[in-house]
């Protein structure tokens, strides 16, 4: 029923060649683009180490908090560190972020909070951005926040502002109308939306070669003419310098892109599902962990003399802190109140809600609930 | 005392009269929609507005409901006031997603940090022998949506003084445009800004036997019915509900108290219908006033037919008057 990669058209080869997976570092930690050698220093290599690296942990952190039963379930984003925090900290502090479940990276990247976290436990205290952040709620329904993020691009293009807008979302998601609608309406309105696509593969069960009969899913920007951008998801340099310069066309008005970025989750689709039930995690696993977005940038960094073990274990330590006291906060957050339920409806309440809202707390104080 | 100008239009120049209105009064609010630009809309709702303010606040759309809804509720929660059209109700389908998984909750899941204060604006309804689908009445959809207001006016004063209310919300507001009285009467429409109360029905007639509810389309309907049962000698209270979310549930329970019978008329279907919580509010508010089970004339439980059997699926005034005498015959 599907054609397998290596039976389909020829004409695929070409497009492999027009959308090349870009890199700046290779597995092995070499730089393979000598052009972006000027633009690495050490500040950021160990900017971009140290936030991966508490990423990594902060997910692996929260998976077993959702072993423990302290979490609800948790879809893990270990292995795409690069993609998501590479791309994040391309934004400017007023940009606008549209994550999905999957882009914790992200948004703590970017918002500097842990506070999301709580939204697995059932608390929607974690939707609520940072003070002076444009963090949309993580979107659940697939593709679905693709046309708002158009949308909001749209309007500061309208409103003459220079803030830009990025969306990320999963290889299935290019299977929906909605990513189709973002990709169409923000190229039609030239909106400053950068379309970040993650391709770790799968889609749950959904291998991207199910999924759809193109080669990659950068191509699919030819339609829409808008650049399309393939990298290696892995490589956080390629991934930033990638997403800075798609920024850049945004704010000089020149429209959106759509980068893919080419990327693997080792864990689960969420903590209820079971991989290997779909394929061979384990081959899988060991094949994609030569790819690994921290452990060739430790190589880099390591051959440039970046690298430096009292900084590595100082750090490392700090990580451990600092995650333990997001854990610490959420865990102490106050009982979670139930006019949260009815109070964000509406600006003022309907009658509806408010007779709904006083039945229910009569009932709750042992009253009769009519 | 000064006196308002007003001018005679009907609702679908009512509707324009009050986007123009608006788009005066509020800069950042935008039109967009299928062919609402230079051609005005296809019921010229949106006639020249595009040669008045621009191309950059009234616009043309690449055909996609859920692109329209769904760039709509990212520009009102990035300081925008869009005010889409769907270009058919029954077109709004593909957008019903866009609506339900983020338009209506945005507020709440955000706890208020991001808003979406937006307007959707969809000619419904059958009896203009439109092809299919273009006729259908799926309020219901919608008022069972929490988080989303639904407003829906019969006359030219209603639909300006609504539609100014409901992009003046900040939240999401459906505005549901009856085709078939875009152009079937003419009312005084004054001249400016002002607001029709989103929540607040209307009593039109007053009577004492039967109250008769109804909204958009249906209104001229029960209206008719009321004068058909005055000439036996039952009088009606008539009562355009306008809001359909949240509905006055005060104008409907002082009604009942009053006339003790109640009838309902509604072209959507019956199963899930809007008909269905009204009797639920006289249940909460009046059930002991009550001396009649309420009698509903709706739909049927099938699409709305093709149009040449159009006039079996839609109440007549003749239906409502049979569902009022046996009310008073109960
Ligand atoms: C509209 C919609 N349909 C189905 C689902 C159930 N679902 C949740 S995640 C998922 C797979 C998404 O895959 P992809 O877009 O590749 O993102 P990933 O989870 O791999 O990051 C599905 C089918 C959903 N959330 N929304």
């Amino acid at each position: 029923m599907h054609t397998p990669i290596e039976n389909r058209n020829t004409h695929q080869q070409d497009i492999t060649e027009q959308f090349p997976m870009k890199q700046i570092i290779d597995s092995e930690g070499n730089l393979v683009d000598d052009t972006y050698r000027n633009e690495i220093n050490i500040e950021d290599c160990r900017k971009f180490y140290r936030q991966m690296l508490c990423m990594r942990t902060f997910d692996q952190k929260a998976i077993n908090l959702q072993r423990q039963g302290r979490i609800g379930t948790y879809p893990g984003f270990n292995g795409q560190e690069a993609a998501q925090v590479g791309s994040a900290l391309a934004l400017r502090e007023d940009d606008w972020m549209f994550p999905t479940y999957r882009d914790h990276a992200a948004s703590i990247t970017f918002g500097g909070s842990y506070a999301i976290i709580s939204t697995w436990k059932g608390r929607v205290e974690g939707n609520r951005p940072p003070e002076g952040r444009n963090i949309v709620p993580p979107s659940v329904p697939i593709a679905t926040q693709l046309p708002l993020a158009t949308g909001a691009a749209m309007a500061s293009r309208y409103r003459e502002s220079s803030q830009a807008v990025i969306a990320y979302f999963g290889d299935g998601a290019t299977s929906e109308g909605d990513f189709h609608e973002g990709m169409n309406f923000a190229s039609v309105f030239k909106a400053p939306v950068v379309f970040f696509n993650q391709n770790n593969r799968y889609a749950i069960s959904v291998p991207v070669w199910k999924q759809m009969n193109s080669e990659t899913i950068a191509q699919k920007a030819v339609a829409y003419g808008m650049p399309g951008v393939r990298v290696d998801g892995n490589d956080i340099f390629a991934v930033h310098h990638e997403t800075m310069k798609a920024l850049e066309r945004a704010r000089n008005g020149e429209g959106p892109t759509l980068i893919e970025a080419v990327t693997w989750r080792y864990g689960a689709h969420t903590t209820a599902d079971d991989p290997t039930k779909y394929r061979d995690n384990e081959t899988e696993n060991r094949k994609n962990l030569l790819n690994d977005p921290l452990s060739r940038l430790e190589a880099f960094m390591k051959s440039e003399g970046y690298w430096d073990a009292q900084w590595a274990e100082d750090f490392e330590k700090d990580i451990k802190s600092e995650i333990d006291e997001a854990v610490k906060e959420m865990e102490s957050m106050p009982e979670p109140d139930v006019n949260d339920i009815y109070d964000h409806m509406f600006e003022s309440p309907t009658w509806p809600i408010e007779e709904q809202k006083k039945a229910y707390m009569e009932y709750l104080k042992g009253g009769s609930e009519k | 005392m000064t006196t308002v100008k007003t001018n005679s239009m009907t609702p679908v120049q009512a509707i324009n009269d009050g986007l123009r209105t608006m788009l005066q009064e509020r800069e950042e609010m935008v039109v967009l929609g299928e062919d609402v630009g230079i051609n005005g809309g296809v019921f010229r709702a949106t006639d020249g507005l595009q040669e008045s303010f621009g191309e950059d606040r009234v616009f043309d759309t690449p055909l996609s409901e859920s692109g329209i809804i769904g760039t709509s509720i990212g520009m009102a929660m990035n300081g925008m006031l869009p005010v889409a059209e769907i270009q058919f109700f029954g077109f709004i389908y593909p957008a019903y997603e866009q609506v339900m998984t983020h338009a209506t909750r945005m507020r709440y899941r955000s706890m208020g940090a991001f808003t979406v204060p937006m307007v959707i604006r969809a000619p419904y309804g059958a009896g203009v022998r439109a092809p299919e689908i273009h006729s259908d009445s799926m309020e219901a959809l919608f008022t069972h949506m929490p988080g989303i207001k639904v407003v829906c006016p019969s006359n030219a004063y209603d639909a300006k003084g609504l539609l100014i209310s409901a992009i003046e919300d900040p939240d999401p507001v459906l505005f549901l445009e009856p085709l078939k009285l875009y152009r079937a009467y003419k009312d005084e429409v004054p001249e400016g800004k002002y607001e029709v109360e989103i929540g607040k029905g209307e009593l039109l007639v007053e009577g004492e036997d039967v109250t008769l509810i109804a909204w958009g389309a249906m209104v001229p309907v029960i209206k008719k019915a009321a004068q058909l049962a005055e000439e036996k000698g039952i009088t009606c209270d008539v009562i355009d509900l306008r809001t359909l979310s949240p509905i006055d549930k005060d104008i409907i329970a002082a009604s009942v108290q009053k006339t003790n019978r109640c009838v309902i008329v509604h072209e959507a279907q019956s199963t899930g219908g809007l008909g269905n919580d009204i009797i639920s509010i006289v249940n909460d508010t009046s059930f002991l006033y009550l001396k009649s089970p309420i009698e509903r004339v709706t739909g049927a439980d099938v699409h709305v037919p093709f149009w040449a059997l159009e006039e079996h699926f839609l109440p007549t005034p003749e239906r409502t008057l049979h569902a009022v005498q046996k009310v008073m015959d109960f």
